[in-house]
């Protein structure tokens, strides 16, 4: 039976790692090729590297650590942030990530997800969409969540249930959901929009923004219907394990992969 | 093992399909000396030849003809040397794939058919390979150990000898044949963690020994 992944996100700005509150007040927490093994290691499913340099010419860092974490973490790579062109994806990918996350690249030209899907194929594009809740207006009985891009700083008025179904028409092969209201807050995924989204598409949905706890992993695939649950901080900053989020998922029933405790 | 030194020479194809990184890091982390194969010259010399890949059966089959590898592929497959085909390097073993039509190099009698009552496509993640018989790749990784995939499409053989163990994502299907010096698997073992380089080091293991048995049958030292 497949497994409900467990993965830890890596915030990347100038080849380190780095943890803050929404891009501000960032902290050096070390060599991302370092802590992705410490990850690997220790029962993560998967990686995801966000690149969140500001810097235009930060190409060739993020390629080197790329291709570092390669060399020593055998599990999946994700690397998001910044690719907006074929030729870029290709670059992340013969560098040794097996996916790439497009996201404000993709609302600005969603033709970008279909010539990426025919070149590299759909399971190596992944759609990354950050969803605001938006207030209900007039009669309107049903939630609603808006797109917003650029770390949530900008609007794009596009409903992000329905960019969700046009960006695996288009060729995603998987979708990584932020609810912007909860990243970072550790109030919970959001999983009215999980289940909205997960509902309508037969590709894999990845939940993100919100993690506390390993009951929050559990309501994300139970009653959001995600296949995969991402967070940071709580592993970066050691509250909960890989090992103790996924002890909490497979006693509520959710199939899991869980890995011997490996001597350190 | 030694990560360099007197391992066995493994080509890895590349035909352009991306990340090959991977599958050349793992090789050679569990000993092999891996030499990344641009055509059907480069076959030569070679202990084994490993083809990864992922994505459609046409534009891969397309690439393999222009880099003048579908001959020398097969001629190294009919003298039974040793093979290793992951993903896509398994589907195309097969006759050829119901994803795009293309004829694929016909070494199993089967096609390459999308996976039915799939709950998502593609099916990615990790998930069990239950073996259907031993084999030596397999030793020390458990029976039913999860592995990783990333797939919308799987051989289905036609005869059932060269099944070596099978997978369920709505139904079952192959993920893993062997016949002769033959092997391909569905999941990616360059991406499975250490089961996954167990099983590329018993390969290493499996292509060295072959190797000592062939110098020995030709009187080399």
């Amino acid at each position: 039976m497949l497994r409900r992944r467990v993965i830890p996100c890596l915030d990347v700005a100038d080849g380190r790692v780095v943890k803050g509150t929404r891009f501000v007040d960032l902290v050096d927490e070390g060599d991302p090729p370092e802590l992705a093994e410490r990850y690997a290691r220790e029962g993560a499913d998967e990686l995801v590297f966000l690149d969140i340099t500001a810097a235009p010419d930060h190409r060739a860092t993020l390629l080197d650590i790329v291709e570092r974490t390669a060399r020593r973490a055998f599990i999946p790579l994700t690397v998001g942030g910044g690719v907006r062109t074929v030729l870029e994806m290709r670059d992340v990918l013969r560098a040794g990530a097996d996916k790439v996350s497009l996201n404000t690249a993709a609302v600005a030209d969603p033709t970008l997800i279909s010539r990426c899907a025919s070149r590299f194929g759909r399971q190596a594009v992944v759609v990354a969409i950050d969803g605001r809740g938006q207030p209900l207006v007039d009669d309107q009985t049903e939630p609603s969540w808006e797109v917003v891009v650029k770390g949530g700083r900008e609007a794009t008025g596009l409903d992000a249930i329905a960019w969700a179904e046009r960006a695996v028409d288009l060729g995603a092969g998987e979708l990584l959901i932020t609810s912007i209201d909860r990243d970072g807050t550790g109030s919970g995924f959001d999983t009215a929009l999980l289940r909205e989204i997960s509902s309508r598409v037969g590709v894999p949905v990845i939940a993100s923004g919100g993690a506390a706890g390993p009951a929050d992993f559990v309501s994300a695939v139970r009653d959001g219907g995600a296949d995969a649950v991402l967070a940071a901080s709580i592993f970066h900053r050691r509250i909960h394990s890989i090992a103790a989020v996924k002890a909490a998922m497979a006693a509520a029933g959710l199939p899991v992969r869980l890995v011997p405790e490996v001597a350190a | 093992m030694s990560p360099s030194g007197g391992g066995p020479r493994i080509g890895v194809v590349d035909y352009g399909a991306g990340n090959l990184v991977s599958i050349e890091q793992a090789l050679t982390q569990v000993g092999a000396r891996v030499v990344v194969i641009p055509d059907g010259d480069a076959l030569r010399d070679l202990d084994a030849v490993v083809v990864p890949g992922v994505g459609a059966a046409a534009p891969a089959m397309a690439r393999l003809a222009r880099h003048g590898l579908i001959e020398p592929l097969q001629d190294w497959i009919a003298h039974d040397r040793p093979y290793l085909g992951i993903c896509l390097g398994l589907q195309l073993l097969f006759d050829g794939s119901d994803e795009d039509g293309a004829t694929t190099l016909g070494i199993l009698p089967g096609r390459t058919v999308r996976l039915e009552d799939a709950p998502t496509l593609p099916h990615i993640g990790w998930n069990q390979v239950v073996r259907t018989r031993e084999h030596p790749a397999f030793d020390g990784i458990a029976d039913g150990a999860d592995l990783y995939f990333v797939h919308s499409y799987a051989g289905a053989p036609s005869e059932d000898e060269a099944v070596l163990a099978m997978t369920t994502h709505g139904r079952p299907f192959v993920s893993a044949v062997s016949r002769g010096a033959l092997l391909g698997v569905q999941f990616h073992p360059e991406r499975s963690g250490t089961d996954g380089l167990r099983f590329l080091a018993n390969f290493v293991e499996l292509v060295a020994a072959g190797r000592g048995a062939a110098r020995l049958a030709r009187g080399v030292a």
